[in-house]
């Protein structure tokens, strides 16, 4: 079986080229039925469809005719664009294609170097798509890969967007988010999206503060939160461990003089203001108390872009695995050529006990039920520990060059059919 | 012969107090050598401890050298409790040169040697074991405040590495110092009622003094943080201020009387 790769991604097309050829599962599924069921050239099938790729992955015995196969298909889901795609489409075929998918499903073709989404969407890609023994094979080891990647590196662990940032710092000064009150200062999408950050780690919303009253109900509903005029912000921020704030007030909002004794009073208790207003809604003065800690969008950020330099540091350990990985493939792929000949050898050795067994049938006819079963166990336990080195001996030597002679020796010393007979 | 487990448990403790020193410069790297060197020195101390309690009629840590080494195993042992989680390792910085020197210290003295030695009767012995255990949550609490400043410093001055070197958020630092001090105060507060059967009449000492004002600090921080909902840097101060007397002015009063 042979392995083909068409695709583009966000390193060759540009985001108007990848939106032409993106599909959603159901697209992809149904593609995929159509490549390997349709009658064409592939035998099994996956589509990969993200906002940053879409990636066909063929199998079927035939290399040549798979990998135009796969490369029609793309860019015919271009349409009248398949003229300009065809240039950017990049072509790989079997380890090189194993290896780019095992990339993708650890994150290290992703813009963000270990982004979690990618290794979801590689599972729902081949769960959706038609595989056969060797794509199965194939997606099933690079989401081990894609595992391990995560697993073992911390390339998924530190904050790739402002948001994120902000509940890594708000996680960083609270044990929990658990039972931890959230207040947001205006009403904005970046506000929302770091609200909803924390609340998918266990804050709660409280409040939700905003000039427009209406507008902080339409928010606080969909988050289960009151909503407060700006003109009461100070009483809103009782008890609140977090609070994010994204106005569009040109000066600040929280200021010194209307929350420092509030502020004092908590006797150390932490609070952490997550400004993301430019201009700034929240004084910085208000980090000299005891327990307050202020973040800009500037100081996020700059969280987020140390973080990232981590994240690439980390890709290097997340390729090495991916690597590792990627030679278990090479050796498994490579055993499958001197796969019939083990059959074949261990075939022909049952028939031959079986046939043995059979000939002594009627002295084993004296024998109880259970000595019967004593030495039906015994001859095949000695068969397969007379074929066990010979298959452990060719295996190994498949993932060498001129690995199959061994296959084609044993098919000759042991009187074999050979392959293309069968 | 078992007083030569007083090297390997030294060698592992300096080596941890190195490789906790590489860990704030190269985070992620030096992490698991330091708490396998505290590992491997504390069963070797341990080994040290059972060889001297074996041979020892009585309790063998009665003297002062003797004191400091029981101190320093049960320092390492709070330690170990949090340590062996990747983000509390760093209190090793500050836990690790202490109990080194303090095992070094007990060298010096005698107080690693193996020989029989009279007891002082099961009073002093629960006066002393008391005493000790109480310093060594005192010294854990400490660190764990120090460990709070620290963090706390980095996220008042923005740093954005702090996510590099994870570290026990600040709640959970200050949340877990209190509860060891508070450990901490009611085993001194044992200590002290066990030493007072002992106590003669009119007899009060500088070192009997300092360790009532000791008791006060932590019990004063423990109240306040309790009715006052006192915590975070102030609360961290008043432990690394008590511990400052633990272990500064009750040595020198304990010296000098």
């Amino acid at each position: 079986m042979k392995l083909a790769l068409a695709g583009i991604s966000h390193h060759t097309a540009s985001v108007e080229l990848r939106e032409r050829v993106a599909i959603d599962l159901e697209a992809a599924s149904a593609l995929a039925r159509r490549l390997a069921h349709g009658g064409g050239k592939a035998q099994e099938a996956v589509v990969l469809s993200t906002c940053n790729r879409t990636e066909l992955y063929l199998a079927a015995d035939d290399h040549d005719r798979l990998a135009q196969a796969a490369d029609d298909a793309l860019l015919a889901l271009a349409g009248a664009d398949s003229a300009a795609l065809a240039p950017l489409a990049y072509r790989l075929a079997d380890e090189s294609a194993a290896l780019h998918l095992f990339r993708v499903a650890a994150g290290l073709d992703s813009l963000v170097p270990g982004e979690g989404e990618i290794l979801g969407q590689v599972r729902d890609a081949f769960e959706a798509g038609s595989p056969g023994p060797l794509l199965d094979r194939t997606f099933r080891m690079a989401l081990h890969a894609g595992r391990r990647a995560r697993v073992e590196t911390a390339i998924g662990e530190s904050p790739a967007s402002v948001p994120a940032a902000a509940a890594a710092l708000a996680q960083q000064v609270f044990e929990g988010l658990e039972g931890h009150a959230v207040v947001l200062v205006g009403a904005g999408r970046t506000s929302e999206l770091t609200a909803r950050n924390l609340r998918s780690r266990g804050a709660a919303v409280a409040a939700v503060v905003n000039r427009s009253v209406e507008r902080a109900e339409r928010l606080a509903s969909s988050l289960g939160a009151r909503a407060v005029g700006l003109q009461d912000v100070a009483p809103a921020l009782d008890g609140a461990d977090v609070v994010v704030s994204s106005t569009s007030s040109p000066g600040f909002v929280l200021t010194m003089e209307a929350l420092g004794p509030a502020l004092r009073a908590r006797r150390g208790k932490p609070v952490l203001f997550i400004d993301l207003a430019v201009p700034r809604d929240v004084d910085p003065a208000l980090a000299s108390i005891d327990g307050c800690f202020v973040y800009d969008v500037d100081d996020l950020e700059a969280v987020v872009a140390t973080s990232l330099d981590g994240r690439r540091a980390e890709a290097v350990a997340a390729e090495r695995i991916v690597a590792a990985e990627a030679e278990r493939f090479h050796a498994w792929q490579a055993s499958l050529a001197v796969v019939p000949a083990i059959a074949s050898l261990r075939a022909q050795a049952e028939e031959i006990r079986v046939s043995e067994l059979a000939r002594v049938e009627a002295r084993l006819g004296r024998l109880t039920e259970s000595e019967r079963a004593l030495v039906d166990t015994v001859t095949a336990q000695i068969v397969n520990k007379l074929l066990h080195q010979p298959t452990v001996r060719m295996k190994e030597a498949a993932l060498m060059p001129d690995g199959l002679i061994y296959a084609e020796v044993v098919r000759h010393l042991f009187g074999l059919e050979s392959e293309n007979e069968a | 012969m078992a007083e030569l487990l007083v090297w390997p448990a030294l060698l592992a403790y300096g080596l941890a107090a190195a490789a906790y020193a590489g860990e704030l410069h190269a985070p992620g790297r030096f992490g698991w050598l330091g708490i396998w060197g505290v590992r491997l020195g504390w069963l070797a101390q341990t080994a040290l401890l059972v060889a001297q309690a074996i041979s020892a009629d009585g309790f063998p840590w009665g003297t002062w050298a003797g004191a400091l080494n029981l101190l320093s195993w049960l320092v390492v042992a709070g330690y170990l409790v949090w340590g062996c989680k990747p983000r509390y390792r760093l209190m090793g910085l500050l836990v690790m040169p202490l109990a080194a020197g303090l095992l070094v210290l007990s060298w010096a003295g005698g107080g690693t040697a193996v020989h029989e030695r009279d007891g002082g009767g099961w009073t002093l012995d629960a006066h002393v074991g008391l005493m000790l255990a109480a310093f060594a949550s005192f010294t854990v609490a400490a660190a764990m405040a120090l460990l709070y400043l620290y963090e706390e410093r980095r996220l008042k001055r923005r740093d954005p590495a702090f996510l590099r070197l994870r570290l026990p958020s600040l709640e959970a630092l200050d949340r877990l110092a209190s509860r060891v001090a508070l450990v901490g105060l009611l085993l001194l507060s044992a200590g002290i009622v066990v030493g007072l059967t002992r106590l003669d009449p009119g007899e009060l000492d500088a070192a009997m003094t300092v360790t009532t004002v000791i008791w006060a600090v932590y019990a004063a921080a423990l109240v306040l943080r309790r009715e006052t909902g006192l915590q975070g840097r102030r609360l961290a101060w008043s432990l690394v201020g008590g511990f400052s007397l633990v272990a500064f002015v009750l040595p020198l009063t304990h010296f000098a009387s």
